[in-house]
């Protein structure tokens, strides 16, 4: 960068131009390079940051009883079988159970009731769009703690508490931040295709699964994502309904009081820690393109 | 656009059909509205019926609740302003406040300095970028109670890789989650680590300032802090304002991994139910104003002066979102 006016002044100077000009090209491509290694060495350093935690987990999970809480971090000997052990001696498959159960359901109901919202709210026109929309961002930036007390003694009432049910029927009536986050996939699409659509015939239900659904894949893909995911890592929502109830325990909240509950070892918690990263890890690689959008979408509009 | 279709296309029926026609058409014209709102209702009900069931009645109910003594099993019982006067001589209150104002200033502010420059360096660097993008966001990724079991076993005080580092270098590394002055700190190396979701918002608003800009700037001889100062900021500011709003809405709700950090650290045994029972470990030092409010409620059963804290939380948090909605132009206007 610095070198570039160099060349510019020297051009104009005449016999000299080529010698000044290949010296001012070989500073300015060793500069690039400088550039390029400080890029990379502050990158690479970055990177390792970011990964070391993950790694020390993934090291640790495969260590011996002995080894698990000394100052290594390289295992002597590895043990695979911390992660069956794992299975075996604790009620992990159950906690696997339920926030699989809690994560899908959740997210399906979601999006029976979220992606026709968007669609109003994006794609129909209608006297209080606005001030519906703007409530819906309101919930959406709403701390769950405000609404706690009281929706805790109506699930009490219902004799809900103690299951994940008091999380999962909520999703009836959708999400206010996947409207929200549809809703802003669903506005960039041509208002064209749909008023095509409406001349041909179509009624307001067709033209969304005929026309909206193929175009809105992507945007629904982050959408059902973002909510497998906040399911998956929720801990307040499982804490303050099954706290009593461990039949009814997710991963996130069996993993907080894994090594005193069950007196297992660091090296299995680790592992069952492992465990719970990896779905999340794996889902993220297969739909990462969905999954950026979705994150752009939502920060950058605003 | 389908309304004023069907309209006019029932406007040149009535026409043709001549005088007695005109009787029929306000019908026909209401029937369709009527159907036009029902189709819109059928769309957006389950959405407005949920916002009554789970924000407004939960939201007048807490209102209501804090003048009452409410508990798991009796009916509540008016009491007046007793609740709102306890607010007063809380002095736990007071610590949770101040921890929680101590994470927006400190926390925030270095989350959205850090998504900047990690976005900066990310869309500096040509080869390997996408690679690079995916390793600085994947700890997003990770559930907070595992990055913070992750956080807490690498910063073991005795045996940690940290410290143990710190100590080849002969730093003695502080206690961590153990120490009442280093817990808040070592939380946001962990909000830090976490940094990829923020930081992906920023490279898109990075690449989105014009280049131009910055070529007419340079040929004013602005070097890179000037050319950042007021080409890049001024260009960013908007994402700035949302990602410092929503920064302080998160930390307004920051729960998991305070809660996580103390009952690891402590190392009590510790349950479910019982969890709440280290919170704020080390002597309070993370005792945030939602794990106050949850302790308050559901492990001292005093739900009345929970919805004290509730409401209180609810005033605050709406303020805030309103510094974001003043600019909810910029927000639903982004119509393409």
């Amino acid at each position: 960068m610095t070198a570039a006016p160099m060349t510019t002044p020297s051009m104009a100077l005449g016999p000299t131009t080529a010698v000044a000009l290949r010296r001012a090209n070989g500073k300015r491509r060793r500069n690039n390079a400088l550039i390029f290694v400080a890029e990379h060495s502050v990158a690479i350093a970055l990177s390792i940051m970011f990964l070391a935690p993950i790694g020390f987990l993934l090291l640790t999970s495969f260590m011996s009883n002995d080894q698990q809480l000394t100052a290594d971090m390289w295992p002597r000997t590895w043990h695979p079988e911390n992660y069956a052990n794992v299975f075996e001696r604790t009620p992990l498959p159950s906690y696997l159970l339920n926030t699989v159960i809690y994560a899908v359901s959740a997210t399906g109901l979601m999006l029976l009731a979220s992606v026709p919202a968007a669609y109003a709210l994006s794609k129909l026109k209608w006297r209080g769009r606005t001030s519906v929309f703007i409530a819906i961002i309101c919930v959406m930036m709403l701390p769950p703690q405000v609404v706690t007390v009281p929706l805790y003694l109506m699930w009490a009432n219902f004799g809900l508490t103690g299951s994940l049910w008091p999380l999962i029927l909520p999703m009836l009536a959708g999400d206010a931040f996947s409207i929200f986050l549809l809703r802003q996939f669903l506005v960039t699409i041509p208002d064209e295709y749909l008023d095509a659509a409406r001349v041909d015939g179509c009624g307001e239900w067709r033209a969304l699964l005929k026309v909206v659904l193929p175009i809105a894949k992507p945007g629904i893909a982050a959408a059902a994502m973002f909510q497998f995911f906040y399911c998956w890592n929720d801990y307040y929502g499982p804490l303050l309904y099954t706290s009593e109830n461990e039949g009814a325990w997710t991963l996130s909240l069996g993993l907080a009081s894994f090594r005193s509950l069950h007196h297992v070892d660091w090296n299995l918690a680790t592992a069952a820690t492992m465990l719970t990263l990896i779905p999340v890890v794996i889902l993220f690689f297969f739909a990462q393109k969905a999954f950026v959008q979705g994150v752009t979408l939502t920060g950058v509009k605003g | 656009m389908s309304a004023v279709l069907t309209d006019t296309a029932g406007g040149a029926d009535r026409t043709a059909v001549g005088p007695l026609g005109g009787a029929t058409r306000p019908r026909r014209w209401s029937a369709a509205k009527l159907r036009r709102r029902l189709t819109v209702l059928a769309f957006i009900g389950p959405a407005l019926a949920g916002l009554g069931f789970f924000f407004v009645y939960p939201l007048l109910a807490a209102i209501y609740f804090s003048f009452n003594r409410v508990d798991l099993i009796n009916p509540p019982e008016w009491v007046g302003l007793a609740n709102w006067k306890f607010l007063f001589h809380d002095l736990n209150v007071r610590q949770a406040v101040s921890n929680t104002l101590w994470f927006i200033v400190v926390m925030v502010p270095a989350r959205i300095v850090g998504a900047i420059v990690t976005a900066m360096l990310l869309n500096r660097v040509r080869r390997g970028r996408s690679t690079y993008r995916t390793l600085f966001y994947l700890p997003a990724l990770a559930p907070p109670v595992v990055a913070t079991l992750a956080f807490v076993s690498l910063l073991k005080p005795g045996t940690g890789p940290v410290n143990t580092l710190l100590a080849k270098v002969g730093i003695e590394g502080p206690l961590w989650f153990s120490s009442p002055d280093w817990a808040k700190p070592a939380l946001v190396l962990l909000a830090l680590w976490g940094i990829g979701d923020l930081m992906i918002i920023f490279v898109a608003a990075l690449l989105d300032v014009p280049t131009e800009l910055y070529e007419a700037a340079s040929l004013d001889g602005a070097g890179p802090w000037q050319q950042f100062r007021n080409v890049t900021l001024p260009s960013i500011s908007p994402v700035v304002l949302f990602s410092a709003v929503t920064g302080v809405i998160a930390t307004l709700q920051y729960f998991t991994q305070a809660a996580v950090a103390a009952s690891v650290a402590s190392g009590d045994a510790v349950t479910g139910g019982g969890i709440s029972g280290t919170f704020g470990y080390p002597e309070g030092s993370t005792f945030t104003y939602p794990l106050w409010l949850y302790t308050v409620g559901f492990r001292n059963g005093l739900l009345g002066y929970s919805s004290v804290l509730a409401v209180v939380l609810f005033v605050v948090a709406i303020s805030v979102t309103l510094v974001l909605l003043r600019r909810f132009n910029a927000f639903a206007g982004s119509t393409r």
